[in-house]
């Protein structure tokens, strides 16, 4: 039973360049790209409890930076992409040491006010960002030589990274470290009675959250090879909350259902629904209500009971 | 850290706190020898647990010390106090639910060794913090329950789960916040009988109500009231003392 699950997860990854068109190789490729972020997202909120609204920040910055150095100042990608996330982790350890004065919900409005400096910073300073205009005729990488031009070809280079994102983020969860993290969500004073350090465990996971946060946004830039400010937006860091939640926050598959739940409903809902907004909240309210805890857990328990139900 | 050699395990002087107007902890100074077994008592809001609290870190007091083997640890941060051989269990209590008692033990493990910011390796792969939290589970008669979560287990057994995870750590002063609360006789006797195969390494302050087997377990008593020190000395001495009766026993 669980090997079918991940031959079915390994054939729907390998599908799309097989046999669909580039519509929806493209849309595949974003949701990979998206369930990295909201994975990223899901360390803070599922894992650390930490509740944050301005996770767009460093999808936003690390874009920004690899835009604006390829750009502006002709630097290759790969020196780009190395000054890009060193920037973001510097950032997302300066945000820590902010944020984490604060838990709860005076952290959600710290890291919101934050992300929003950073918004208001994109679209007044127009001679470094171009401001409402966004940044256009940005340009993908090409790694060993290999073009990613072609959308097949950019699939199977989100998809390496999404697998590596995802091993590298369970394998962080499922350490020593990730029970500490659990540990001081669920008990923080019982965890600093044991000996450890509750502050830094937290800021530690931020900065890792960080991390692949502005991996996701490199992949993003490169994706859409144009950037705007609404990639800061709160709009932005609320979806991949969202996603989080409604996938199942504080379990590995449950960002990647949810971000492929936000914008398979992006894409398919707004062809037909002018109002997909309202669609999308009809559907979080479903989820809400049917599974508290989310798609994952929802129908994992789901098909348990309907396993020992058939018996 | 280096700590100055003292023949106390654990001085508090002068302890002093109050949450607005009340003074909760007033003046109280206490000294507990290395491996003494010392019984905290007195009248609900006495200020037991709020001692307990400012020992272990939790609280800052406004104004005294409190000094760990001679090593002052007044303002260190709780989990400093830990890595100084600092313990507690907490009279409500405070396990993590959805996770196995292996777990919660090995947690207790884990806090002092440097393992715990290992980040690659999965935790699983450490039998030895398994086998060592199996064997302090075995010391605990918690054993056979060793792969349930803590949510499924009874009360009683969620008690000497709390006096597992703080075993773990081998304490050298450990402090226990009513370990027989809310226990059954036959709980409270497993329970007094673990708490008495301690080993004298462990400096034992324990806060408790029930008389008759907390007793049996102290050799020297402290009475606190209204926040401050009222008794204080060997067990029999304290208990024959008339302020005892007249404050706590009811006589």
């Amino acid at each position: 039973m669980k090997w079918l699950g991940i031959a079915l997860i390994a054939g729907s990854l390998l599908l799309p360049p097989l046999l669909a068109g580039d519509f929806y190789v493209n849309l595949a490729s974003q949701i990979l790209i998206a369930s990295i972020f909201a994975l990223s997202l899901n360390l803070l909120v599922g894992f650390g409890g930490m509740t944050s609204l301005g996770h767009a920040s460093y999808l936003g910055v690390a874009a920004y930076i690899s835009a604006l150095l390829t750009s502006k100042y002709g630097i290759g990608h790969g020196a780009a992409a190395a000054i890009s996330i060193s920037g973001t982790i510097a950032m997302a350890a300066f945000f820590g040491v902010i944020a984490l004065r604060a838990s709860g919900l005076g952290f959600l409005m710290i890291t919101l006010a934050l992300s929003q400096v950073l918004w208001g910073l994109a679209y007044r300073m127009s001679n470094v960002t171009n401001g409402d205009n966004g940044i256009t005729g940005l340009t993908r990488p090409a790694p060993f030589g290999i073009s990613l031009d072609n959308p097949v070809s950019f699939y199977w280079f989100v998809l390496i990274v999404t697998v590596a994102a995802f091993v590298m983020m369970t394998m962080f969860v499922s350490s020593a470290f990730g029970s500490s993290l659990k540990g001081v969500r669920d008990q923080p004073r019982r965890m600093a009675a044991l000996g450890f350090n509750p502050w830094l465990i937290r800021w530690i996971t931020f900065i890792y959250a960080g991390f692949w946060g502005g991996i996701a946004g490199l992949l993003y830039v490169y994706y859409h090879k144009y950037i705007h400010p609404s990639s800061l937006s709160t709009t932005s860091s609320a979806e991949a909350l969202l996603g989080v939640i409604a996938g199942g926050s504080g379990t590995l598959g449950g960002p990647v259902a949810g971000a492929a739940l936000v914008l398979l409903l992006k894409n398919y809902a707004s062809a037909y629904i002018e109002r997909w907004n309202m669609l999308l909240g009809f559907v979080f309210l479903f989820i809400v209500l049917v599974m508290p805890r989310g798609i994952v857990p929802g129908v994992s328990r789901l098909v348990t009971s309907l396993r020992e139900g058939s018996r | 850290m280096t700590a100055p050699v003292s023949d106390h395990a654990l001085e508090v002087v002068n302890l002093k706190k109050t949450f607005g107007g009340l003074t909760v902890t007033q003046n109280v100074s206490l000294t507990v020898r290395p491996g003494e077994r010392r019984l905290i008592i007195g009248p609900n809001g006495a200020g037991k647990t709020t001692l307990f609290n400012q020992i272990s870190g939790d609280l800052r007091p406004n104004s005294g010390a409190v000094r760990l083997f001679g090593a002052d640890i007044t303002y260190l941060p709780p989990y400093k106090r830990a890595h100084c051989g600092l313990a507690r269990t907490y009279q409500i209590i405070t396990l993590f639910a959805s996770d196995t008692l292996e777990h919660n033990v090995t947690l207790g493990l884990l806090g002092l060794r440097k393992t715990r910011w290992q980040m690659w390796l999965p935790l699983s792969f450490y039998h030895d913090l398994a086998s060592e939290a199996r064997k302090i589970l075995d010391a605990v008669g918690l054993l056979h329950l060793a792969a349930y979560p803590v949510s499924e287990i009874a009360y009683g057994e969620k008690r000497r789960a709390e006096l597992a995870m703080a075993l773990a750590q081998r304490p050298r002063v450990l402090l226990l916040d009513e370990p027989l609360a809310g226990l059954s006789n036959t709980e409270r006797l497993t329970v007094k009988t673990l708490i008495a195969s301690i080993p004298r390494e462990t400096t034992l302050i324990m806060i408790e109500h029930d008389m008759d087997t907390a007793l049996d377990l102290a050799e020297t008593v402290t009475l606190l009231d209204y926040g401050r020190v009222i008794v204080d000395g060997e067990r029999d001495a304290v208990i024959a003392d008339p302020r005892t009766r007249e404050v706590y026993l009811g006589g």
